[in-house]
């Protein structure tokens, strides 16, 4: 059999792929196409005819690869790449290539002669087997192909199976599966397909199985290498090799994943050794990588495998930039395939980190810059990468993931420009240039790719080192396009630190015009976020800046704040301290102002302290401030003055004059602090920021009140601090920031308005205590509002003081007031009252006197000693004064002692009440003394009510022309009733005397006299000689009986008086006074008498309930009314006989009786002594016991006139009513009557009727009589009632 | 081991900063202030992506040639011990929330995390 073969080998394989990878990518095409090795042994005709299909149909169903240690199992297709067999194809022992490794051996024959068979082909597949199994290769395939044409051509046909059955037999030992029939391949028939689809499985099964099986076997032996790494002789170029290979394989597989983690398993394997080198753990191996670097033209990731370097990784000649960038190279690739860009450029940053930080560790020698050379160029390389397969839209979208390239190769750029002195004002020197010479040789010549590109980065790092203005074309291009990224992906911070790096930049080049905006945008980002640091130094770069530019005012700002920089050190500050006191000690030019400095940056105010605390004072007196200022410069510095600007206002409150100390708080002034110390808040200059940025609102609650009546108008928050909230954040206005420009022209200071003022101050570094002197001059309120110390032509402002200092000074009319001791001032007893001067603005004068205008009802008792005492206007005790008091007949003239302004006189005097003999009249008004006017109001609010007298005294004070008029409420502590007894023709009268004061008292000697004294009667006491206690809300009762010779007078004005002291338990007992009580009785004699009797029913000894009784009533006259008796007695003439008309009315109010029948009547009394008449009436007990009789009452019964019937009093008109009633229906009103007597006899008639009785009929009056004018005898009598015998309902009253 | 540690209040300005070779101390600062700007990114994505899963460990933030930046880590003992010290110093009553820290158990604590200056 013949057998043309064709071999490839290694390096044919080897110069194919890298003749097609050269051209742009598609490393993978070119590779996939071949990739698993398998031989072709047999029939080659036959399998060169079937080639096509098979090359096709083998890959088109993927097979699952199931993997070693763990790994997933993936769904890969198999490319075959199909060879003759040959053997020197076969791998011989310890040639680890993967690549060319032949997987599968495949024996194609289409015998179907048994004959042929036995002949030749055994042979040749004996042979074939023998050189594989020489080699120790079992995996092989005999495929037979069978076909009908073949058949038909030979006669001696032995059925197929024979010829396939003896192949297994002669070759396939319990391997039937390795012999395959393919049948008509090459037909179109279901017979052929299923033919070839069990063919190509049984093909990819095997396949997959020995690939599978021979890359374990590859992978174990790389690692069993690896594990050897720690032998000597081991070198990591050659593993690096085998790894590769296998990173290769799974590239042709396509499995990118797999292949990148072996370049990462290099990758790491490597660091690692490097981080050991750099822990004293050297591997002899890394010396080759240790050798200096003479060539730094950065990564090359325009070809897929870099094979320079490969070969140079190979042969072990790599420097370590070599292997970085090799391996970065094949990584770049892979993570491209697998479309991941942006890890590249996250990895490449990485990269570039690291192989700086690994040159260091290794120590290689490099030159100086060669790095920041590789750093850039490999940066652009990476960028240009990028773009390269990415467009523009992604990029923009991803710029997060370039800048950070960008920003490093702008540094490395800006490093490169210093180095060389491209940045320098003069240009570079001749060293620069060398430097510059050699840095470009280690370019070495641009490499083939990129020869034709117009922004490669080598022309472009080429052409920025060529000359100062490339540079400077090249550096901006690239810092602006890194600040135009981070401004685009929102990273201020970032922008602003490549910002400052371009101002610094700037001042290089000696342009601080461009610097300054750079330099202002950071240090606002720095002060607003609190970065002490930071700010310090962007601040230091800015006063270079200024200086140059020659912003004096800014520039002494700057130097302000940077004196007081606790950052610096102390010569920095003091240097810059100077700066300020040597412009300010200059002599102004012609032009030249004063320049406004922020206070802010010169000194701290901490706290001011008001003395007096209050902070409110009187016109004239002296208030002090101290205000206790942090001064922050390092040396001492002089102030020539130091002013607070004062805001006057003419408060209402000042302009008044106020009331007086004690409305005000001590101590509360209008800090609100206790102690008249306002302390300023801090803000400590590092947490500065959060605190600064937003000030915390500070609300007070404001309460508009109606100024007559302090109702409630509105009310409201207010926030004090809105101007710290408000403004805006950007604005230069604020005093605080450095970068201020021009101050306002609020800040000139006027010399004109009131300030606070202290000159020549020597402000020490730190605390300071400066006292100030303020003005009060005018009341009103007074404002801080700026502070302003001078320095030569320098002013330090603070425009405004917060919190809010203020004071206020009030001017006082001078005030008297009278004011108790006590709760009460009572009547009748001496009582202290304390006279109260505030001098106000007016100063007591020897000889000044009060005149207090005397009155016979409240004497003023002066004693001998008396002294008054004289406080300030802080309620210090300044002395006593001793106060002489004169009383002539109508004034009472007291001298007071001198005393300044503002001071308070107090001093305490006895008056005396009189008690006006009572019952006062209501609103009697007496005028003493033609102008004292003494009102006594009694006013009876509750049983315990005092009565009260309202004195007023008139005072004529030395400092007015008018009269002041001061009313003291006295109250009388007694109240006194009388009440007129009688016991049949006997009179008696009784006198209670209440305590309704809060004291109690000893009473002694009731008297009662007549007023007008008549020798008929005589007053007979009954009441006990000694002393009586009466405490506090009792009653004494005093009774005294009358006795009388013939005719009692109709009217006896009595006197009553007793003599009363109050008991106190500190005071000597004090001597009686008298407590008088006037009244008069009228009618007092006894007219007629009324007895009455219960009768039992008859047949029984006693009353019982609900039986009815007789009630017998006798009215007996008792003696003649007399003259004036007579005349109200209206008496009637009925045939010679005197009468007069009395009703009678029997009511039980306690419902003890049912009075039955009439229970009233009228009856005429004969005007003769003892005439009687009686009434029979019946009365039923209700309940059983000792009942009182029922109230009798008898009245005047006075027939109408036409006066009376006018006259609308609606107590007669129910009179009348009933009596017409009881007149016209005694008898027939049996049954209801009963009724209405328990109830009440008006509610029968309707109010209609009364009315018409009113007005149309004449109505006779009833008249009640005076008390003692009828004497009841039955007045507490009782009669026993018994219980009704059948009762059957009992009562049972538990209580 | 840390060559710089520092607190970052959450307006961005520092609470506590530390660094180990004092004289490139403005350095780290610049660096450490630079990389708030990736703080506020990663703090707004999670924000944004998952509200409620607050993932406290932000990374690699910022790296530099000579160092790297990492914002808080909670899955190294290094940052829960620095979590737990800083909690401390949150709970001490005298102490004021916005406050630079100068508590001395959380600067002896941080001491012991950083790179010690021979």
């Amino acid at each position: 059999m013949l057998c043309v073969q064709f071999l490839w080998i290694l390096s044919e394989v080897q110069t194919s792929y890298i003749v097609s990878s050269v051209g742009h990518m598609c490393l993978s095409t070119v590779v996939m196409a071949k990739v698993l090795g398998v031989t072709c042994a047999g029939d080659q005709s036959l399998f060169t005819s079937l080639y096509t299909s098979l090359a096709q149909q083998l890959p088109k169903e993927p097979m699952e690869w199931r993997r070693s240690y763990g790994r997933a199992p993936k769904m890969i297709h198999l490319e075959a790449n199909f060879v003759q067999f040959k053997e020197e194809l076969l791998p011989k022992d310890g040639n680890k290539a993967l690549l060319t490794f032949p997987f599968l051996h495949i024996y194609w024959t289409d015998c179907c002669d048994t004959e042929v068979y036995k002949a030749s082909v055994k042979e040749d597949m004996q042979r074939w087997q023998n050189i594989l199994r020489l080699h120790s290769s079992v995996d092989w395939l005999i495929v037979v192909v069978e076909s009908d044409a073949k058949k038909k051509n030979k006669t001696n046909i032995l059925p197929r199976t024979s010829i396939v059955d003896k192949i297994r037999n002669d070759f396939c030992n319990k391997q039937s599966d390795r012999c395959v029939v393919l049948s008509d391949p090459l037909k179109e028939s279901s017979r052929s397909q299923e033919s070839w689809s069990s063919f190509l499985t049984k093909l990819r099964t095997l396949l997959l199985m020995s690939f599978t099986k021979n890359l374990g076997r590859f992978e174990d032996d790389m690692r069993t290498l690896r594990e050897k790494r720690t032998e000597p002789g081991w070198s990591f170029c050659d593993y690096f090799m085998v790894q590769e290979e296998l990173a290769f394989v799974f590239e042709m597989l396509q499995q990118f994943e797999d292949a990148l983690v072996q370049y990462d398993e290099l990758d790491a394997l490597f660091t690692q050794y490097v981080l050991n080198f750099g822990a004293g753990d050297g591997a002899n191996w890394l010396g080759s990588f240790c050798a200096p670097v003479r060539s730094w033209n950065g990564l090359l990731l325009r070809r897929p495998i870099d094979m320079e370097k490969r070969e140079l990784i190979q042969r072990g000649e790599a420097s370590l930039l070599d292997l970085r960038s090799y391996l970065f190279s094949r990584q770049c690739t892979l993570l491209i395939f697998l479309q991941r860009p942006w890890e590249v450029t996250l990895r490449a940053l990485e990269l570039l980190h690291n192989c700086v930080q690994e040159l260091r560790l290794l120590e290689v020698s490099v030159v100086p810059g060669a790095l920041d050379c590789w750093v850039f160029l490999s940066c652009l390389e990476v960028l240009h990468r990028i773009e390269g397969c990415c467009d523009r839209s992604q990029l923009e979208a991803n710029c997060s993931h370039t800048v950070g390239l960008w920003t490093y190769a702008t540094e490395k750029l800006k490093s490169l420009g210093y180095l060389c002195g491209l940045v320098a004002e003069n240009g570079p020197t001749s060293e620069d240039l060398n430097r510059t010479v050699d840095l470009l040789a280690g370019l070495g010549t641009e490499r083939p790719e990129t020869v034709n590109s117009m922004q490669s980065p080598y022309k472009k790092l080429k052409e920025a080192l060529s000359s100062v203005e490339a540079f400077e074309k090249h550096y901006l291009e690239l810092s602006h396009a890194a600040v135009e990224m981070y401004r685009a992906i929102g990273r201020m911070r970032s922008a602003r630190l490549v910002g400052k790096s371009l101002a610094e930049f700037y001042m290089r080049k000696g342009d601080p015009e461009r610097a300054e905006g750079f330099l202002e945008e950071s240090l606002r980002l720095y002060v607003a976020e609190g970065w002490s640091l930071q700010v310090t130094h962007t601040r230091k770069q800015m006063a270079e800046c200024q200086k140059l530019l020659r912003q004096t005012d800014d520039y002494l700002q700057t130097s302000a704040l940077l004196a007081g920089d606790a950052n610096l050190n102390q010569e920095e500050r003091t240097h810059f301290c100077q700066e300020i006191l040597s412009f300010a000690s200059q002599p102004p030019g012609p032009s030249d102002q004063t320049v406004a400095l922020s206070m802010a940056a010169f000194a701290q105010l901490r706290q001011l302290q008001f003395s007096p605390p209050g902070a409110v004072v009187h016109v004239g007196a002296a208030l002090q401030l101290e205000l206790r200022v942090r001064c922050l410069m390092p040396v001492a510095v002089h102030v020539g003055q130091l002013a607070a600007t004062l805001h006057f206002s003419l408060e209402q409150g000042g302009a008044r004059g106020r009331a007086g100390s004690s409305q005000r708080r001590p101590g509360q002034g209008p800090q609100g602090q206790g102690d008249g110390v306002v302390l300023f808040p801090q803000g400590s200059p590092l947490s500065g920021a959060g605190c600064s940025l937003t000030p915390a609102l500070e609300l007070y609650e404001m309460q508009d009140r109606s100024p007559s009546d302090s109702s409630l108008n509105s009310a409201g928050v207010v926030c004090k601090n809105v101007h710290l909230l408000l403004r805006r954040h950007d604005s230069n206005a604020s005093l605080d920031t450095p970068t201020a420009g021009v101050l306002p022209a609020a800040v000139a200071v006027d010399d004109g308005a009131q300030m606070l003022r202290a000159r020549d101050v020597t402000l020490q570094p730190g605390d300071n205590s400066i006292l100030f002197t303020a003005p009060t001059g005018e009341p009103g309120s007074y404002t801080l509002r700026q502070l302003c110390g001078s320095v030569g032509r320098v002013q330090f402002v603070q425009s405004h003081i917060y919190p809010v200092v203020q004071y206020e000074v009030y001017s006082q009319e001078p005030q008297l007031t009278i004011e108790p001791l006590s709760d009460n001032l009572l009547a009748g007893i001496p009582q202290r009252v304390k006279f109260t001067i505030a001098t106000g603005h007016y100063s007591i004068k020897k000889g000044d006197a009060l005149q207090l205008s005397n009155t016979d009802s409240m004497p003023i008792l002066h004693s001998s000693r008396c002294s008054a005492t004289i406080l300030s206007s802080t309620g210090e005790h300044m002395g006593e004064r001793a106060l002489s008091i004169q009383s002539s007949e109508k004034v009472t003239s007291i001298s007071l002692p001198p005393t300044p302004p503002y001071h308070t006189l107090e001093f305490q005097l006895e008056v005396l009440c009189h008690i006006p003999p009572a019952p006062l009249k209501l609103d009697s008004e007496r005028l003493t003394n033609g102008e004292v006017r003494h009102r006594s109001k009694s006013r009876s609010h509750a049983d315990s009510a005092m009565i009260h007298i309202d004195q007023k005294v008139s005072i004529d004070c030395p400092w007015s022309i008018y009269s002041t008029l001061i009313s003291l409420t006295f109250y009388v502590p007694f109240k006194a009733k009388h009440t007129l007894l009688s016991a049949g023709r006997r009179k008696y009268i009784q006198v209670c005397l209440q305590n309704v004061s809060d004291s109690n008292f000893h009473l002694a000697d009731p008297v009662l006299v007549e007023r007008q004294p008549t020798t008929t009667v005589e007053l007979l006491s009954l009441n006990a000689k000694r002393q009586q206690l009466v405490c506090s809300q009792q009653s004494l009762f005093c009774l005294w009986e009358m006795r009388w010779a013939k005719d009692l007078p109709p009217c006896l004005q009595c006197e009553f008086s007793a003599s009363f002291v109050p008991i106190s338990a500190l005071d000597p007992p004090a001597a009686f006074k008298t407590y008088r009580y006037e009244f008069q009785l009228d009618r007092v004699s006894t007219l007629y008498s009324v007895k009455a009797e219960i009768c039992p029913a008859s047949g029984d000894k006693h009353c019982r309930t609900g039986t009815l009784c007789g009630l017998e009533v006798s009215i007996t006259r008792q003696a003649e009314p007399s003259e004036t008796e007579g005349e109200e007695e209206e008496s009637t003439e009925i045939e010679g006989l005197k009468t007069t008309k009395l009703m009678y009315e029997v009511v039980d109010n306690s419902s003890n009786w049912a009075v039955c029948g009439k229970s009233s009547g009228v009856v005429s009394m004969p005007v003769a002594p003892s005439a009687t008449h009686r009434v029979q009436m019946e009365v039923m007990p209700l309940f059983a016991g000792h009942l009182p009789f029922p109230n009798i009452k008898v009245f005047k019964y006075l027939p109408h006139s036409a006066a009376q019937v006018i006259q609308p009093d609606t107590d007669s008109c129910l009179e009348n009513d009933n009596l017409s009633l009881l007149d016209k229906g005694l008898d027939d009103q049996g049954d209801t009557a009963s009724i209405r007597s328990r109830g009440s006899v008006h509610s029968v008639g309707s109010g209609e009727q009364q009315r018409e009785q009113q007005r149309g009929l004449p109505m006779p009056r009833l008249e009640p009589f005076s008390p003692g004018q009828v004497f009841n005898w039955t007045q507490g009598r009782q009669v026993l009632v018994l219980p009704a015998t059948d009762d059957h309902v009992m009562e049972v009253n538990v209580t | 081991m840390a060559v710089c540690i520092a607190v970052i209040a959450k307006e961005n300005y520092p609470l506590y900063i530390r660094s180990v070779p004092t004289q490139n101390e403005l350095k780290f600062h610049y660096t450490v202030h630079t990389s708030l700007d990736v703080v506020e990114e990663k703090i707004s994505a999670v924000g944004k992506a998952m509200a409620d899963q607050r993932e406290l460990y932000l990374g690699l933030l910022y790296p530099t040639e000579d160092y790297k930046v990492y914002g808080y880590v909670t899955n190294s003992k290094m940052f829960r011990k620095l979590h737990n010290s800083f909690t401390d110093v949150m709970c001490n009553p005298f102490y004021n929330p916005g406050d630079t820290i100068q508590s001395k158990a959380f600067d002896g604590m941080v001491s012991a995390m950083m790179v010690q200056a021979s």
